[in-house]
């Protein structure tokens, strides 16, 4: 405490700044507080407990592809293929499980063919440097069709109860996805404040150019980050399939559109190198609280879609004029 | 030719014609900082108006708002008897005055037809729908004016550079132009294509045209221009009739600044040729500029690289970085052949290299003072992958230091900074690469004159602390207060080599224009 007193009274501009700083920070975090409270308010049975957990455990799925979302767009990019790559792993997983695979391994096949996609975006984006936009587009529909191929078009039923547990057990009365959240935000937040590597990624969102004439290996760090997207789509894939029992070949279908909304929504600029893991974070409970509270609310599907959709270009607009 | 100059010159100074543009005392500031001083020209029906200056003496300012692009913060235009202000580059280009810029600005993936046309009405029928065959008429019929069979159809990617300026003029013309401003049109053209150009001109004299003429190259100036204006630190020097000067009188007037303000250097006692260069380049040549460069850098010393902007230089040093491919020669390190692909070879070689625009190629805006320093060396900060803090922080300390950075802190952002400081934290990322080479691209471009200071010192004691230096610039001042020795580089290679005690403005400029020893 006293060293801050110092410290502010010896740098006031940068004090001033770090205050600026707090404040843009907290921007959208007041607009999920005015949000909680209004639910709070309207919506019957919003403050309890079971369906607070009930919110973070319905938003961890798209908590989890937000993350590697974030660090795709912190590099100037975007990747639309998470969602397919869900379905994919998640029927592979399942499959591989039902054959007699050992549980833990099939998880571990699931993550890593979604880690081998993204993989795949990342080479097309940074070596022959197409639009992540097109690359991932095309990912997204032939991941897509490799799900269905391989599924045979049917959801598969889910057999082994540690994919149950995973996407639907609870420790010590806490859902199990909620802890698999909670662990990829808390690594993701060390890796990009604390490794040379996340100090790469904003280096290469903020100015390309100047990353490689300062001697980062621009193209293997963005194979990596496409590959860490990727990787997270699996891990979502093999939660999905213990939420819902079963693996579907549909499923994800446009989730990539959620993670990009709370990326956006947590204050990351599709420019590059601008944004915070703890943004995003914000961004996903905002749109989880708003969902919630509308079932609650009992509004219609097709009316929440409408009212999700204008909160999430306010939100950004609101954001953009405090600015 | 000399008949009909004479005969202009006769009105110009009998007073009977009158300027058809005249520009007087004009004023203009970027961000503060004054790159015109009461600037004036006179441009007469007829005549081609050499505009001349070294690099930054305002050429293309002054150009910018003959046409419109930039509004003098004070002063008066006239044009054909009225005062003017443009509000905008299409006004100027309505009411006659076109632009040939060095940098062709034609849409490659449309027809030649539609480029010459291009912001002028498109002719249309009744339902609002474009004409092609009028369109297509109209450019054919001004492709004819100048003499060029090119077919208005083609892809104005299909063409080679010459003919793409040949559509350049033609656009130009198809406003009705009364004043032609052709920036070193002559840049990317063969001597064949020149000689082409030049018929063109003297057409367009005889059409009444004034033509302000930018070129580096003296022997040009003196075949087709009839008065020169020479421009110099944004202030007029002079202006005449071409007949009545030389190329050296030119030099003296475009250089003619005093170099008491700057830095001076005590050069280094240091005996090149006796040690081994830590960086010797033997014919080297890039894909498109750079022809057959061989130089010798040694420890200790700085090496300035003098040059016209497109001689090569920038391109030289981005060979040596492995940032463009190496086409044929060698380059050698402490004796021993190298293989640089890339900036992380060149990296890995100890070459370090604050490259021309800083804030393209040189800063990370999103991130901080500290970390913009550290980035090219983070890996030395890892322990067990985590990056220590505290060893980071004492380092950018130690930089900011060193360099006299002001910030308000290490953690401040890096776009916060003035140019100055901001050259200096990027000079201060290559230094902890502990380098061996310092290549440095115009260090103190867009840096005020204390800072500039500032940095020529630090060079300096870098240079005394054995680093190797090779620094383009293109202010000779800076230049001959700085280097060691100077390489002078005209079309892609080196064309002199001046020991600093007898380099002089003038010797650099001329063997920079071109001239032979």
């Amino acid at each position: 405490m006293q060293t801050d007193i110092q410290a502010a009274a010896g740098h006031a501009p940068m004090n001033r700044q770090r205050l600026l700083h707090l404040f843009n920070q907290l921007g959208m975090l007041i607009i999920l507080m005015l949000l909680i409270a209004a639910m709070a308010v309207f919506a019957p049975n919003f403050m309890e407990v079971t369906n607070m957990l009930n919110i973070l455990k319905q938003a961890s799925i798209t908590a989890i592809l937000a993350a590697g979302m974030t660090i795709v767009i912190l590099t100037g990019g975007i990747d639309l293929s998470v969602g397919s790559t869900l379905a994919l792993s998640g029927v592979l997983s399942v499959m591989m499980s039902n054959a007699g695979v050992h549980p833990v391994i099939a998880m571990l096949a699931g993550a890593a063919v979604g880690c081998a996609a993204g993989s795949i975006n990342g080479y097309l984006t940074a070596v022959p440097k197409l639009p992540s936009f097109v690359v991932t587009l095309g990912s997204m529909t032939y991941l897509r069709g490799l799900a269905f191929v391989v599924s045979g078009g049917y959801p598969i039923a889910l057999e082994n109860s540690l994919f149950k547990f995973v996407g639907s057990g609870d420790i010590l009365g806490i859902p199990t996805p909620i802890y698999i959240m909670a662990i990829v935000y808390v690594v993701m937040f060390y890796v990009l404040k604390y490794t040379m590597f996340g100090r790469h990624i904003y280096a290469i969102g903020g100015n390309e150019e100047a990353a490689r004439l300062t001697g980062i290996k621009v193209e293997r760090s963005l194979i990596k980050v496409y590959a860490i997207s990727g990787l997270l789509a699996g891990i979502a894939g093999v939660v999905m399939t213990g939420r819902l029992f079963s693996a579907q070949p549909t499923g994800g279908t446009g989730y990539e559109l959620d993670a990009i909304a709370a990326v956006v929504l947590g204050g990351t600029s599709f420019v590059g190198g601008f944004g915070r893991i703890q943004g995003t974070i914000i961004g996903v409970l905002v749109i989880g609280v708003l969902t919630n509270g509308l079932v609650l609310l009992n509004v219609d599907f097709y009316w929440q879609m409408i009212v999700k959709g204008g909160v999430i270009v306010a939100a950004v607009l609101l954001d953009r004029i405090r600015r | 030719m000399v008949h009909e100059t004479n005969a202009l010159e006769a009105r110009v100074q009998s007073g009977h014609e009158a300027p058809v543009m005249r520009m007087e005392e004009v004023n203009k500031s970027f961000s503060g900082v004054q790159v015109l001083h009461d600037m004036q020209i006179e441009l007469y029906k007829g005549e081609v108006h050499a505009l001349m200056g070294e690099n930054g003496a305002g050429k293309s300012t002054l150009m910018k708002i003959m046409a419109g692009v930039h509004r003098p913060d004070s002063g008066t235009i006239r044009y054909k008897g009225q005062e003017v202000s443009w509000h905008n580059p299409m006004e100027a280009r309505d009411r006659g005055i076109s632009v040939i810029h060095q940098e062709i600005s034609l849409s490659p993936n449309l027809s030649i037809g539609e480029n010459i046309l291009m912001g002028t009405k498109l002719p249309k029928n009744r339902f609002g729908l474009v004409q092609w065959a009028r369109i297509y008429d109209r450019a054919a019929h001004i492709l004819q004016s100048i003499g060029s069979t090119l077919n208005p159809k083609a892809y104005v990617s299909t063409l080679s550079i010459a003919e793409q300026q040949m559509v350049e003029i033609a656009r130009a013309l198809s406003f009705h132009s009364e004043v032609l401003i052709m920036d070193e049109p002559t840049a990317s053209l063969t001597d064949k294509e020149i000689e082409k150009l030049f018929a063109i001109i003297a057409d367009l004299k005889q059409r009444g045209v004034a033509i302000v003429y930018i070129s580096h190259r003296m022997d040009e100036i003196f075949r087709i221009s009839d008065r020169f204006t020479v421009l110099r630190d944004g202030r007029w020097v002079d202006s005449g009739p071409v007949e009545e000067t030389n190329p050296d009188h030119l030099v003296k007037l475009m250089v003619g600044r005093e170099i008491k303000d700057l830095f001076q250097r005590t050069p280094s006692s240091q005996t090149a040729g006796t040690k081994t260069p830590v960086l010797e380049l033997q014919n080297v040549s890039d894909k498109r500029t750079v022809k057959g460069v061989s130089l010798k850098l040694y420890p200790g010393e700085i090496v300035g690289l003098a040059g016209l902007v497109g001689a090569g230089r920038t391109e030289l040093v981005r060979t040596i970085f492995g940032m463009s491919g190496l086409h044929g020669g060698e380059i050698l390190m402490d004796g021993y052949p190298v293989q640089i692909v890339s900036p992380s070879d060149a990296i890995k070689h100890g070459i370090a290299h604050v490259p021309e625009s800083r804030k393209e190629q040189g800063l990370f805006p999103n991130l901080s003072v500290k970390e913009n320093m550290l980035m090219a060396q983070l890996h030395a900060y890892r322990s067990g992958g985590k990056l220590q803090a505290s060893r980071m922080n004492e380092e950018a300390e130690g930089y900011i230091r060193k360099l006299g950075v002001k910030t308000a802190s290490k953690e401040q952002n890096v776009m916060g900074l003035s140019g100055g400081n901001q050259q200096k934290v990027v000079i201060a990322r290559w230094l902890s690469i502990g380098p061996k080479v310092l290549l440095l691209d115009e260090p103190t471009r867009g840096v005020d004159i204390g800072a500039k200071t500032e940095i020529h010192k630090i060079i300096s004691k870098l240079a005394e602390e054995g680093l190797a230096v090779l620094m383009i610039s293109s202010e000779l001042p800076e230049i001959l207060g700085v280097s060691d020795r100077i390489l002078v580089m005209h079309e892609g290679k080196i064309t002199a080599e001046l020991p600093r005690q007898e380099a002089t403005q003038e010797t650099i400029m001329y063997y920079a224009t071109g001239g032979r020893p």
